[in-house]
């Protein structure tokens, strides 16, 4: 018998090594039984609910690609014209392809009628589930099926979609990011969300082993190194004020470089040809440690 | 008691006192009255629903399946674009035995741009597992919207219900209604009770992936549902509806003097209110001449070929094309009809096909009795030859 108290059981079919599954399991276990799950064509809905199997011990609906923005809205309608709203969460989630590109306006929709919802993004980074092509929030310079490092192309060569800045302009309650490798961090936020009323915004990054060519036994370690150089920033803000950022101590901050290493979608980034890119993400990094204040003694 | 009323407004508050829970629309012409009313009965507190204005028809849909979902009963309305930026979520909805009930009032589908009315809209979404009702009058679009819950929500169906309605012609005319009574219709509708809804006491998984060795059954199951358990349904309601409101509804087709007719008008919406007229006229000139309305276009009642078969000449009027084939509904007469005769070796009228309406053009009875008399197979009515220039 699994535990009862497991919300998003084992035996389903994600890959080895999955950021997601364990991301969005943390989730739920923080957010507890008394939440209704909206989830938009993805990755986890595939591999967590194939017929006759489901792994989700709360009530999940998946709807379309695109549409968990407003199908939660209904959901949460219901609830309210039920009058129970007070006694269950509603969480709408996506994939990166489902939240910041083709399902963008139903979240916009959702935060800005001010939805008493958690939103969240597992981000991989790119279209995953249909085989790994280019997303909005698909990092500079990645290697993907639709950005392909070829003879005249360094991959993708537009900035990630920022999504945090996005949610805020939406003043959204409650808005952070969080990682995998930080598990109590990661629940805590997603408890805290839970607690304020309104539209909320959690930004995971979610790592794809197979879509980012890494070792799926060091998943934990290439989300840590993703903090620990400044590509991913872990940055809270409640009512649209920031009010906590995990600091990086000087002398444990990486190069860019070490988070490119771990993973063969940044190979050819290491490339004396491809210097210039990383010369931009260095910039960038520069630009995330000044503007979150980053860096501790 | 009946009053002078607009079709959008009637409707509007026929659904109020049908009591939905969670409404939830985009505005898009010429539905957007229905929902306006719908807004100040709520605003006014004559209406206790959630009320949600979201960015877009997908969303409105994708809403209202979510709240459908949560066990409450649901309502939109939505017209031509708004109905093919809904499409997928409406095919989603009967995928998913979700009974939400919406109106769809029909009008031209771009491009050219164009408002007024026709019924290519909802044609294209025939084939989604919809149930697809169709009035005459604004009265019947009143009657059939209390009638639609009753039959999308009963738990052996479970499948969204869409009520439609001619655009301006119904939304935005004026005729004496009775709106469908509150105490009557709280004794003809049933709370909406249903089998499965996300529930954190008993957690369920709507919406799964599906693979080839279950997918097949899901749509077999659709199509029975469709065609037994919604037909009888359909008429049984209708039968329930017209003891307790006083008031004739007509079920899956209406009759118009085909008791001896040798030839017979097929078409649906508030078109035959004229071609009953051309009917009447063409009677008191001794022409046996009858009229089938077809109110339920899905599930398709084949039952009507039994009048069909017993004619010489079938004459399907209809406001939309299947551009590179047929009329949409001269072909499941077509089908039906040579399925029919086919089995049981009866001799098949011959059938015309007249395709009217596009985009709001105007037909006028004259034109319909010039059909009656022209024998051509498939033909536009009231074509202007001189405008063709600049299109072909």
């Amino acid at each position: 018998m699994i535990d009862e108290k497991i919300l998003l059981t084992p035996g389903h079919t994600g890959c080895a090594g999955c950021g997601q599954a364990l991301a969005a399991r943390l989730v739920i276990d923080a957010a507890g039984k008394n939440t209704i799950v909206v989830n938009n064509t993805g990755c986890l809905e595939v591999f967590t609910t194939g017929y006759p199997y489901t792994s989700w011990r709360v009530p999940f609906i998946h709807s379309l690609f695109e549409n968990a923005g407003a199908v939660a809205s209904g959901v949460e309608s219901a609830l309210n014209y039920l009058g129970i709203k007070d006694n269950v969460n509603v969480i709408a989630q996506a994939g990166d392809g489902g939240f910041a590109d083709i399902g963008l306006q139903a979240f916009s929709g959702l935060w800005e009628r001010g939805h008493d919802i958690l939103t969240i993004c597992y981000d991989n980074e790119a279209y995953m589930n249909t085989g790994i092509q280019r997303s909005g929030t698909t990092p500079t310079g990645t290697n993907t099926t639709t950005t392909p490092v070829g003879k005249d192309s360094a991959g993708n060569l537009r900035w990630k979609k920022n999504l945090v800045d996005i949610a805020l302009a939406h003043k959204c309650v409650y808005v952070a990011t969080a990682s995998i490798h930080l598990p109590i961090d990661l629940q805590n936020k997603v408890k805290k969300a839970l607690k304020m009323k309104g539209p909320k915004f959690i930004h995971i990054l979610a790592i794809c082993p197979l879509g980012w060519s890494s070792n799926p036994a060091e998943t934990i370690k290439v989300t840590e190194v993703a903090v620990r150089t400044g590509f991913w920033p872990l940055v809270e803000y409640e009512n649209g004020v920031l009010t906590k950022v995990r600091k990086i101590k000087k002398d444990e901050l990486l190069p860019i470089e070490e988070y490119f290493k771990l993973q063969k979608r940044f190979a050819h980034l290491l490339k004396e040809e491809n210097k210039h890119v990383v010369e931009m993400w260095k910039e960038k990094v520069k630009e995330n440690i000044e503007k979150y204040n980053l860096l501790e003694d | 008691m009946k009053e002078f009323i607009e079709g959008a407004v009637a409707i509007a508050r026929s659904v109020a006192n049908c009591k939905p829970a969670v409404v939830s629309a985009y505005p898009i012409t010429p539905q957007t009255h229905i929902v306006e009313e719908l807004a100040s009965l709520v605003a006014n507190g004559k209406l206790k629903a959630e009320f949600v204005n979201v960015e877009s028809e997908h969303s409105a849909a994708s809403c209202v399946l979510g709240a459908s979902a949560t066990g409450v009963r649901v309502y939109s309305s939505t017209s031509s674009q708004g109905l093919l930026l809904m499409a997928e979520v409406l095919f989603n909805a009967a995928g998913m035995r979700l009974p939400v009930v919406m109106c769809c009032v029909n009008r031209a589908v771009s491009a050219p741009i164009n408002i007024w009315n026709d019924q290519q809209d909802i044609v294209t979404l025939r084939d989604a597992g919809l149930i697809l009702l169709f009035a005459e009058t604004i009265q019947e679009a009143c009657d059939l919207h209390v009638q639609a819950f009753k039959i999308a929500e009963d738990p052996n169906i479970m499948l969204p219900c869409i009520v439609n309605i001619d655009g301006y012609i119904l939304s935005h005319g004026y005729e004496p209604v009775e709106i469908p009574p509150q105490d009557l219709v709280d004794k003809f509708l049933p709370p909406y009770n249903p089998p499965y809804k996300l529930d954190v006491n008993n957690p369920l998984t709507l919406g799964p992936l599906v693979g080839p060795e279950w997918y097949l059954e899901t749509r077999y199951a659709i199509q029975e549902t469709l065609n037994n358990d919604v037909k009888k349904k359909i008429v049984e309601v209708a039968e329930e509806f017209t003891k307790l409101f006083g008031r004739k509804s007509y079920g899956l087709f209406e009759e118009y003097k085909t008791e001896d007719a040798e030839t017979v008008f097929v078409t649906m919406g508030s078109i035959a209110g004229l071609v009953k007229e051309v009917v009447d006229e063409l009677r008191q000139q001794n022409q046996k001449v009858g009229l089938v309305r077809i109110i339920s276009y899905r599930p398709f009642p084949n039952e009507i070929v039994k009048i069909l078969l017993k004619t010489k000449r079938v004459i399907v009027l209809e406001k939309c094309i299947s551009l590179g084939s047929k009329g949409p509904l001269f072909e499941d007469v077509v089908s039906s009809l040579y399925i029919e005769a086919s089995n049981n070796g009866n001799k098949l009228p011959v059938v015309n096909n007249y395709i009217c309406g596009l985009g709001g053009r105007d037909v006028y009875k004259e034109e319909l009795i010039e059909v009656y008399k022209d024998k051509e197979t498939i033909k536009f009515i009231g074509l202007k030859k001189e405008n063709l220039g600049s299109f072909i």
